[in-house]
């Protein structure tokens, strides 16, 4: 297996394209970036090290040199491994969730701060401390200066 | 022998725990003194019993005693002294046994600091913090034991797992375990106040320090995690939103709002059945993030051996303390009082505010977290869910939170007059404007995501600036005579402004290369050329490694040689990388050695990383902010007036 794909990997080398190529690499490291890499625990084709990575890294600079689109490379690999390879989970019917989740929060957080801050204003009283109570504060005051912290 | 002592020290823990837990809190309830004061000397017996039953594994670990399952299955004759030590918690087993270390530790430490303190309260405090610890040790000893022996001993171990033979094992889970126990002592704080009836600002300002300390913690071993995790996986990538990190930046978030929310409550008594839920969250959050590593729904770098009967139990666990609290929280809210009054602008606001963005930004991550858990329970198929979401969502809502944390401490309490905010702030507007869109001009290239990362962290960094020396003009007196927990909330927002501007930086200007390299060849990034000379084989005490020569030189002057490496463990099939970095502060050149390719030439990656530094100093200064925050006068003033009152009250009685 690993002979297999040093192999191939040698092949490649001799391939001008690859090192050459800046503005290609980019790209495949771009697409390599935001797929998973399926043998691995949770890292990205274009990060692990794995066989699998190495070899799909491989195929996507062979599918930029033949001029498809990202979309298209994209297409091909959930093609073979499903959804589960994009790190960039797609909007569809079961993700919608998901993706207006956070807003549909947000938009409650705020929602709740505005009631409890209307409903604050009409029911605290404004005068809380008592006389008696304001009396000993300002003679506190009047002996600490106030940091204000 | 010495497994079953320390594995008897556990059960008699247990005991202690049970029996301090129901007499602290009975006492507490029905006011009797004796098993009031039973609280304290408890909860030092029971952090004396954990250090010896963590010392005798820790034994087992150093005479290599492999007739214990776990020091056998985490070890190995061949392991160093050090990584013998520190893989005592290097497994699941050991870990929770730190994590109970810890536990009772800061239990310890609120028997200790806690004598300005009335007793019914530090009773109902460790009283809580017993039952917590109960419940782990009993998940210890029901599940997880690390006193396992196995018959008959096997000659050698099977070594520890390669990626935590670092220096990273024996700082990281320490630091992040602190973290996330610590929560557990405001959270109890939280409980006793609930069932003491007493949410008033003195509770808040007992548990403030508590929750800082603990948050400081969490923040440092988050920080090292990562740091970790950047150079030993060998692509230079520092945060990759993985499942395990998520678990443990989602109490940080929760951590951080409640922190803030603490301030609020302890100096003008708002916000508090707001700042109880938080400190009841930021706990329950931990314990959640404690299944979610350690029941095996995950798959991840970090995940631990899996078993379904421990996901069982910590989900047991997690119900029980979070139906508990909750169910207490709904009796005791409603007769919480509101607190003073505040106008809709008021610093009482902007940190409503800000709190409600921290909260949707955690609950963003739980989402994106256990979406694919439950897309995949369903039955409705498997789904990634990665950085380019997190990224997506986490950002947007970051960005007005970053906006507002330079508004929030120039703000009046009660009401902010919003001329008032624009006398403050309209010197670090000017200044973010003009370095936001000038400096991507300077650095090459301009991009709207960069500069709008440089004007916010300029925006917080000038006014914390402006607001210190404004503030020591108008007192007339130095940087040491201004209050402490003042000065480590702004050395916290100055480290989260340069945090800001490394990861900008970072993201936008560093560079990748992957490419093929013989001896003599040269690659050159950043302004400086990397010569390749060669691998040579070298011998390690458990492993084999592949140690490249990398000449690092910039217009032609060598600067320095880079040795990355490249390891195959005895123990395992996957070979590890020790990535090479050259760092100034300002930027990293990271070497990391691929594969071995025809010809002695190998594959080499090269990263040029500008101001990646600046992510884990900027981490390294929020923590330095609470650690200064901590040590504010007034948290130990208040225990010398008390003293100060008692003799007084003494010599009049």
């Amino acid at each position: 297996m690993k002979r297999w794909w040093l192999t191939l990997l040698c092949a490649v080398i001799a391939l001008p394209s690859w090192a050459d190529n800046g503005a290609a690499e980019k790209r495949m490291l771009d697409i390599a970036g935001e797929l998973r890499c399926l043998v691995c625990q949770n890292e990205s084709i274009a990060a692990s090290r794995a066989d699998l990575a190495v070899d799909l890294r491989q195929q996507i600079r062979e599918q930029i040199q033949v001029g498809k689109s990202d979309a298209e490379i994209r297409a091909y690999m959930v093609d073979r491994y499903g959804d589960f390879v994009l790190y960039r989970t797609p909007l569809k019917a079961t993700t919608l969730l998901l993706w207006f989740g956070p807003m549909l929060l947000l938009a409650f957080g705020l929602l709740v701060l505005a009631t409890t801050l209307r409903r604050r204003k009409s029911s605290v009283a404004d005068a809380l401390l008592s006389d008696d109570e304001r009396k000993r504060a300002q003679a506190l005051l009047a002996q600490t200066t106030d940091n204000g912290t | 022998m010495i497994a079953e002592l320390g594995h008897f020290s556990l059960i008699l823990t247990l005991f202690v725990a049970l029996a301090q837990g129901c007499l602290a809190l009975a006492g507490a309830a029905r006011d009797n003194a004796v098993w009031i004061a039973f609280a304290r000397p408890a909860a030092r017996a029971q952090f004396l019993l954990i250090i010896f039953s963590f010392a005798t594994l820790g034994w087992s670990f150093i005479v290599k005693d492999f007739s214990v399952a776990y020091v056998a299955q985490n070890s190995n004759s061949q392991l160093p002294l050090l990584y013998r030590i520190a893989a005592v918690w290097g497994g699941h087993e050991g870990s929770l046994l730190l994590w109970l270390l810890m536990q009772t530790g800061w239990a310890y430490a609120v028997s200790v600091f806690s004598k300005q303190l009335p007793d019914v309260m530090v009773a109902r405090v460790l009283g809580v913090l017993g039952l917590v610890t109960a419940g782990f040790l009993l998940f210890v000893l029901l599940t997880s034991n690390p006193f396992e022996r196995l018959v008959p001993a096997p000659i050698e171990g099977m070594d520890l797992n390669p990626l935590l033979q670092d220096i990273g094992l024996i700082f990281h889970p320490p630091l992040l375990y602190m973290g996330y126990v610590g929560f557990s002592v405001a959270f109890a704080f939280a409980i006793a106040a609930l069932l003491a009836g007493q949410l008033d600002s003195t509770w808040a300002r007992w548990s403030r320090p508590w929750a800082t300390a603990a948050w400081l913690f969490l923040t440092l071993g988050i920080a090292l995690g990562s740091w970790w995790a950047y150079y030993e996986l060998g692509w230079g990538g520092w945060w990759f939103w993985d499942p395990v990190e998520n678990s443990s930046f989602i109490p940080w978030l929760v951590g951080t709002a409640l922190i803030h929310s603490l301030a609020v409550t302890e100096k003008r008594a708002s916000f508090k059945n707001w700042t109880v839920l938080l400190a009841i969250s930021t706990f329950s959050l931990s314990l959640l993030g404690a299944f979610l590593v350690r029941s095996g729904v995950l798959t991840s770098v970090h995940a631990f051996a899996t078993d379904p009967r421990r996901g069982v139990f910590i989900l047991m666990l997690f119900a029980v303390v979070v139906g508990s609290s909750l169910f207490l929280f709904a009796l005791r809210a409603p007769k919480v009082g509101m607190g003073g009054r505040f106008e809709l602008i008021s610093r009482e606001s902007l940190l409503l505010v800000n709190n409600v963005l921290l909260a949707v930004a955690a609950g963003a991550v739980i989402l994106g977290t256990l979406y694919p858990l439950f897309i995949d329970a369903l039955g409705l198929g498997k789904l990634s869910v990665g950085p380019p979401y997190f990224n997506a969502v986490f950002i947007p809502l970051m960005v007005p939170a970053l906006l507002l944390m330079a508004v929030g401490p120039v703000a009046n309490w009660k009401s902010a007059k919003i001329s008032a905010l624009m006398k403050h702030l309209h010197v670090p507007a000017v200044v973010a404007l003009v370095v936001g869109v000038g400096a991507p001009f300077l650095l090459g290239r301009w991009s709207a995501l960069v500069a709008l990362g440089l004007a916010l962290a300029t925006w917080i960094a000038t006014a914390v600036v402006k607001g210190i020396v404004d503030r020591m003009r108008a007192t007339r007196t130095g940087l040491r005579a201004q209050p402490r927990s003042w000065l480590g909330m702004h050395l916290a927002h100055l480290g989260i402004a340069v945090f800001v501007a490394g990861v900008t930086l970072v993201m936008g200007y560093e560079t990748e290369q992957d490419v093929r390299m013989t001896p003599g060849s040269t690659v050159s990034t950043g302004g400086y050329d990397l010569k390749f000379l060669g691998v040579n084989k070298a011998q390690g005490p458990n492993y084999v490694a592949d140690i490249g020569d990398i000449e690092l030189s910039r217009d032609g002057r060598v600067l320095r040689l880079l040795h990355p490496e490249k390891r195959s463990y005895i123990s395992s099939e996957m070979p590890m990388t020790e990535a090479a970095i050259d760092a100034n502060g300002l930027r990293h050149v990271y070497v990391a050695l691929g594969e071995p390719l025809a010809d002695s030439a190998w594959s080499v990656r090269v990263y040029y990383k500008p101001f990646v530094d600046w992510i884990w100093i900027g981490c390294i200064l929020m923590a330095l902010g609470g650690l200064l925050a901590i040590s504010d006068r007034r948290y130990r003033l208040k225990r010398r007036e008390r003293k100060a009152a008692l003799v007084a009250a003494g010599a009049t009685a």
